[in-house]
């Protein structure tokens, strides 16, 4: 009994005194996550059934592309470009219109934005994805006709295949503006133009800050994404071409 | 068997446990050690990427992730698991399923503390209400305001976790949302200065809450070189005291090793941050000693 009571001391004095809070030594390091390391298969067996039915969804052929089309293809413009700037127009614009009773006069995107090739041959919801992998929504734009212009002076300048819908560009020799119409029809200073765009760039990526100051904006919550799968979900084959709408003349 | 007898039996036996475990030298000083372990803007990233990939191959994936948690579990049950923001977005999985995956996964995992990304927000702050059920860890967040919206009562300033009779403090900042993310997303959250709520954070959690370790989980950014004025960790960790470790996110940054910046009172705070994707995973390990001579020079930092 009596030992029992010394250890019961002890033991008092063990979990008090000795109270380890004192911080003295701190180890960082950073563990990388490779193929050496387990996969834990009760984790992997969880997340199969979600990821076939994901594999399943994206890999449903919703169209068929007649030939390859990648960005690298053309100068002033290009076919997957063009099908694109198309693409936002023939989507957005009914929903643009069922809100404000207007129409969007034309498109504008980034080269930069187009971010795989669409093969030849069966198109999926996975193709969709990988044009587009960003969450990037379209948003139209009211600005001023002489906002329009500084867009073309951009175009002009930059000299990329940036996409473009109902905005026609020609440019000379020595890559000199000739000619700009929006819809057939010289752009006026003081009319105003509604502009389908999306969010990046209207945010002045791209060094497209021409967007700014501006008479409205209007945004759709209408992903790129979504907008080409729905533009191919409705289209049986797509075979865009490279055509004029932004061009150099030849001498 | 009597009550009392019981009692007595039980403390002698642990008492002897106490000392075959420890050894009679370390009556004089025990030590405790605590690992927190930490991710960061995994993005729904949860297959590993593919031989293929140009930037990560084969790099990643929720299931070897966890394997390498079990482990270093095994080795200290004293761990932690925190996440730094921005677990949504990046992946169809977030897509087809809206984080559902996500949040049962970092349980399955047992994650114990999280903060808010401002990808968080991407299906709207109702799109983050609805995945909670999935989520059985805790969100915190002192600089967000969430009285206004659905998440109002579900995220907290700061957690409290006690292990091995260490009190850990974690408390969460989130980056300014204006201009960042559309106010239709994060509708009434209100973001209030991260500097005043972590002086307010240290200060209850050191001195009201005594915590022994102070843990900051900031989706703030590491550093914004071309942005003097921008509030970053680096910057937080200078304008504060009394946090132990800043766990960071938002700007991806892969960091060779940890970094120790000299906090308001010239004492040395630990930020972290391990790129994003779920490419790596941060472990950092405190030791603590009864003996207070051990820390008297400082705590000493190995990177």
């Amino acid at each position: 009994m009596k030992n029992i009571f010394l250890l019961t001391c002890l033991t008092f004095i063990l979990l008090t005194s000795c109270k380890s809070k004192y911080l003295y030594k701190i180890e960082g390091r950073q563990i990388a996550i490779t193929d050496s390391l387990e996969t834990k298969p009760s984790i992997e067996d969880y997340i199969k059934p979600y990821r076939i039915q994901i594999n399943k969804s994206l890999d449903s052929v919703i169209s068929y592309a007649k030939n390859t089309y990648s960005k690298a293809d053309g100068y002033l413009n290009t076919a997957i470009g063009n099908m694109m700037a198309d693409a936002v127009y023939e989507e957005s614009n009914p929903v643009f219109k069922s809100r404000t009773g207007q129409d969007i006069d034309f498109v504008l995107l980034n080269h930069g934005g187009i971010r795989a090739i669409i093969s030849k041959g069966n198109i999926t919801t996975r193709t969709a994805y990988n044009v587009m992998p960003f969450e990037n929504s379209v948003v139209v734009v009211k600005m001023k006709g002489s906002k329009v212009n500084e867009l073309v002076d951009y175009l002009v300048r930059e000299q990329r295949a940036h996409p473009v819908h109902g905005l026609q560009i020609v440019i000379d020799e020595e890559l000199q503006l000739k000619s700009a119409l929006v819809n057939g029809k010289p752009i006026e200073a003081n009319l105003t133009y509604n502009v389908a765009t999306n969010d990046y760039l209207y945010s002045g990526g791209d060094r497209m800050t021409f967007f700014k100051p501006n008479d409205s904006l209007y945004v759709l919550n209408y992903k790129i994404r979504n907008v080409l799968i729905d533009y191919f979900t409705k289209k049986d084959t797509i075979a865009p071409v490279i055509d004029d709408r932004f061009y150099q003349t030849k001498q | 068997m009597k009550r009392r007898d019981f009692i007595q039996q039980t403390a002698a036996a642990s008492a002897l446990i106490g000392l075959g475990g420890i050894g009679l030298s370390s009556f004089k000083s025990s030590q405790k050690k605590i690992t927190v372990l930490h991710t960061n803007d995994v993005h729904s990233h949860i297959d590993p990427f593919g031989p293929e990939d140009g930037r990560n191959p084969n790099k990643g994936g929720v299931a070897r992730r966890a394997s390498l948690i079990e482990s270093i579990r095994k080795e200290n049950p004293n761990t932690l698991l925190l996440d730094a923001g921005d677990i949504f977005q990046g992946t169809p999985y977030f897509n087809y399923y809206g984080g559902e995956l996500e949040f049962k996964l970092m349980s399955m995992l047992k994650y114990d503390v999280a903060t808010i990304g401002n990808h968080d927000f991407d299906n709207g702050i109702d799109g983050l209400f609805a995945q909670l059920p999935h989520a059985d860890f805790d969100f915190v967040s002192a600089n967000y305001d969430f009285s206004n919206t659905i998440m109002d009562s579900h995220v907290e300033p700061y957690k409290i976790i006690v292990k091995n009779g260490i009190k850990i403090g974690v408390f969460g900042l989130g980056v300014e949302l204006q201009g960042l993310v559309d106010k239709n997303l994060y509708k009434e959250t209100v973001y209030n200065d991260p500097v005043e709520s972590a002086q307010d954070m240290s200060r209850i959690l050191k001195e009201d809450e005594q915590c022994d370790l102070i843990i900051c989980l900031s989706h703030l950014g590491y550093n914004y070189s071309h942005l003097p004025d921008k509030i970053s960790d680096l910057k937080l960790a200078e304008a504060t005291k009394d946090i132990d470790l800043i766990i960071g996110g938002h700007t991806h940054t892969f960091l060779d090793k940890p970094t120790i910046v000299k906090n308001l009172e010239g004492k040395n705070t630990l930020v972290n941050q391990v790129g994003c994707y779920g490419i790596n995973l941060g472990k950092i390990d405190f030791y603590f000693d009864s003996d207070k001579n051990k820390s008297a020079n400082g705590t000493s930092i190995i990177v």
